[in-house]
């Protein structure tokens, strides 16, 4: 028990993607409150940039936007996003968290989110959001069903904090919301419990000398290509190379980049590339009917359910031509982009080439992880991922009472997976504070 | 520059033959840049391959004897030929690392090296001893507009671990070393491939097709010169050009220098002492076009 005797039944949920808002609705529902802290200006995480989801092709916003909603509105859940956790004190049951709020240079209290001022901006960047794919706003939400839907500068594109002039979305708000001066500022918030859900990154293309360091622009990654084909991303899901827009006729696929490579990058299997890659060229397929699609294997890891069928259904009914075996080396050739390989099968040295390639690059964590796990007091494997107290009994908990794990920060997992991770850390929460 | 430095230097058996152009042209470039090729006495033949076999000690000798006797001498092995730099490089390496190989080599050739050698290739010496701003200034004759592809073949940069020339993937040192002599370096997909080896002694038709893709990927990216730092790849590159424009009729030829042939010539050396006569493909006429002789 606490020295004061009270325990507070209140808790932070850290990382708004799909495994913190389940995380976060399953507390709630249950009749505690919660603050949910995401870095970026709305929920939603990785999930929001995928276009379709394995085994199903349901739309992943379809299927996720009931869920940042139900987030936002949600009596018990405080949303605090553009916010960044900078210190955690005490101990479960009474913990005090100081955040970051970032400036946004926007008042959000005013804001209405109208939107004039995204529309009006002239400084056009690429898109991190959109993975170079597409040009964002220096002034920008995510998505136009943003949880919550306002926007905030960023500096680093802004003409007004680069040039000193501009003040466009300033001169169009109809509401006076944008504020230059704003200033980074800090809050406190004292929970019983805390539930990090920190997501994942990919391996930077750059990366891959064999495959160009990223210098050869038709060759992307997989996040790269579920923007592409999303709907609400920049190409409204047409499937376009970068380099000069045409449909790509022959794309390469190519599984296991950096994953499973103990002696250059991660020895570990990124668990989600087999079926997202399966899922590309299917929906590559789905609209490119004369398209030929092509993935280079290792093995094919489909163990969810109906993730196997899933596979099977590529290549026989779809024609997707699965090659088990390496790429060693892409280049650029009079615009095309050679894939060298080998078909460890036959036997034999494959040469295609092809319009475009994507990448299933490594899931990593995020930057920020080992900061955190500090700032938390608990730990990080060698690849920066968080440390569950027990790999099978304790899958959810950390060697410290009270903090929690949940989705891809603790290992790479598929969506499910996240979600289930999440329940069961939810579930400690819930436990934790009937105890007391 | 200061004083005359002296580097020992390990010519292998092809630099007093076929490729006896790479030689002296490197020796009288060195002089300009203020350092000396000092040859080892009594070298003799590298072994010509690594042995990928762990326990074939024996063809671990020669290049071992080549470096106990060059650490006798000094502390810097530098050597011309890619094939002769990647079998000394990497025996040096293995007796560094190797605590019980050492001994056993050791045991054979009667003497007592531990690794302590550094060995560099030639263009390692120019670009981190006499470093290429220094080159650019001792440029005479800038190589303007000559589009040249710098060819690195394998054997400088594989196996990457061991060998540490540059990057593993996209080395850019040769194409400084071009900069600096104002050519103007072509990059080109197989820069970096393997060109053929000694497949030409054995199946000649894997080389050919080797060279042909070389050649042409090189011509195709704009090169009118190709450059090359080893002999063996000079050969089949060069020198086989005759049996690849009969096996593909679509190919052109393409001069193919050594990288101090083009150094001895933008550093003003006259141009009839640089070996253009042991070069196959007739460089002058692209030369004389291109004013620089």
């Amino acid at each position: 028990m606490k020295e004061n005797g009270k325990f507070i039944k209140r808790a932070m949920v850290i990382g708004g993607g799909i495994a913190g808002i389940s995380a976060s609705i399953d507390i709630g529902n249950a009749g505690y409150d919660v603050v949910l802290v995401e870095k970026l200006p709305s929920i939603g995480g990785r999930m929001l940039q995928l276009s379709e989801t394995f085994p199903t092709l349901d739309c992943a916003q379809c299927t996720l936007t009931p869920k940042t909603v139900e987030t936002g509105q949600h009596p018990h859940i405080k949303l605090l996003t553009y916010s960044e956790v900078d210190r955690v004190e005490g101990k479960a049951g009474n913990f005090t968290v100081k955040i970051r709020r970032k400036a946004a240079y926007v008042d959000w209290e005013k804001c209405t989110g109208c939107g004039l001022c995204q529309e009006k901006c002239p400084s056009k960047k690429p898109s991190e959001f959109d993975r170079g794919m597409g040009m964002g706003k220096a002034i920008y939400t995510l998505s136009p069903q943003a949880v919550p839907n306002k926007p905030v500068i960023n500096p680093s594109n802004c003409r007004y904090f680069l040039e000193k002039k501009c003040r466009v979305c300033e001169k169009v708000c109809p509401v006076g919301a944008i504020d230059y001066e704003q200033q980074d500022r800090f809050v406190e918030e004292r929970v019983g419990a805390i539930i990090t859900a920190v997501g994942i990154d990919l391996i930077p293309k750059e990366t891959f000398g064999e495959y160009g360091y990223g210098t050869i622009p038709d060759v992307i990654d997989g996040l790269a290509f579920e923007r592409l084909n999303s709907a609400s991303g920049p190409t409204t899901g047409a499937i376009r190379r970068p380099s000069d827009g045409k449909v790509p006729k022959e794309v390469v696929f190519i599984q296991c980049t950096g994953s499973r490579d103990p002696e250059r990058y991660m020895p570990y299997c990124s668990r989600v590339c087999c079926m997202y890659t399966a899922k590309h060229a299917r929906l590559y397929k789905h609209k490119v009917h004369d398209g030929q699609a092509y993935i280079f294997y290792m093995d094919i890891r489909s163990t969810g359910k109906g993730y196997e069928e899933f596979i099977q259904q590529g290549m026989e009914e779809e024609g997707i031509l699965y090659l088990r075996g390496r790429v060693s080396r892409i280049f650029r050739d009079d615009g095309r982009v050679v894939v060298w390989g080998v078909d460890t099968l036959t036997g034999k040295k494959v040469e295609i080439s092809a319009d475009m390639v994507v990448l299933a690059t490594a899931i990593i964590p995020q930057g920020g992880t080992k900061g955190l796990a500090q700032k938390l007091g608990i730990n990080t494997d060698e690849y920066g991922f968080f440390t569950e107290a027990e790999r099978k009994l304790r899958p959810v908990e950390t060697n410290v009472e009270g903090i929690y794990l949940a989705g891809c920060a603790q290992g790479p997992k598929d969506i499910a997976d996240a979600v289930a991770h999440a329940n069961g850390a939810a579930s400690k929460v819930q436990g934790l504070f009937a105890k007391h | 520059m200061g004083s005359i430095m002296d580097y020992l230097y390990f010519p292998g058996c092809t630099l007093y033959t076929k490729a006896k152009n790479l030689d002296q042209t490197a020796r009288n470039c060195s002089l300009l840049l203020g350092f000396e090729l000092k040859e080892l006495p009594n070298w003799t033949c590298c072994g010509a391959t690594f042995p990928l076999a762990t326990d074939n000690i024996m063809a671990l000798l020669p290049p071992s004897r080549i470096l106990a006797r060059a650490r006798q001498e000094g502390t810097t092995l530098t050597t011309l030929c890619a094939i002769c730099f990647n079998v000394i490089k990497r025996t040096n390496r293995l007796i560094q690392n190797d605590g019980e190989k050492r001994e056993k080599i050791n045991n054979f050739i009667e003497m007592n090296y531990q690794g302590d050698l550094r060995v560099l290739h030639y263009l390692e010496i120019l670009k981190q001893e006499i470093g290429f701003p220094q080159i650019k200034e001792r440029v005479r004759k800038p190589l303007a507009g000559l589009k040249a592809a710098a060819y690195y073949g394998c054997m400088l940069l594989r196996p990457f671990d061991e060998m540490g020339f540059d990057d593993k993937e996209r080395p850019t040192l040769f194409e400084e070393f071009l900069e600096a002599m104002g050519a103007e370096p072509v990059d080109f997909p197989y820069k970096i491939e393997c060109c053929g080896s000694f497949q030409s002694v054995g199946s000649p038709e894997v080389a050919t097709e080797c060279g042909y893709k070389i050649l042409g990927s090189a011509i195709k990216n704009g090169a009118e010169v190709v450059v090359s730092t080893c002999p063996m790849c000079t050969f089949n590159i060069d020198h086989k050009q005759s049996d690849i424009k009969q096996k593909y009729l679509d190919f052109k030829s393409i001069p193919v220098l050594y990288f101090t042939q083009l150094l001895g010539m933008a550093m003003g050396l006259d141009y009839q002492t640089l070996g253009f006569e042991q070069n196959f493909v007739d460089p002058l006429p692209l030369l004389k076009e291109k004013g620089f002789i």
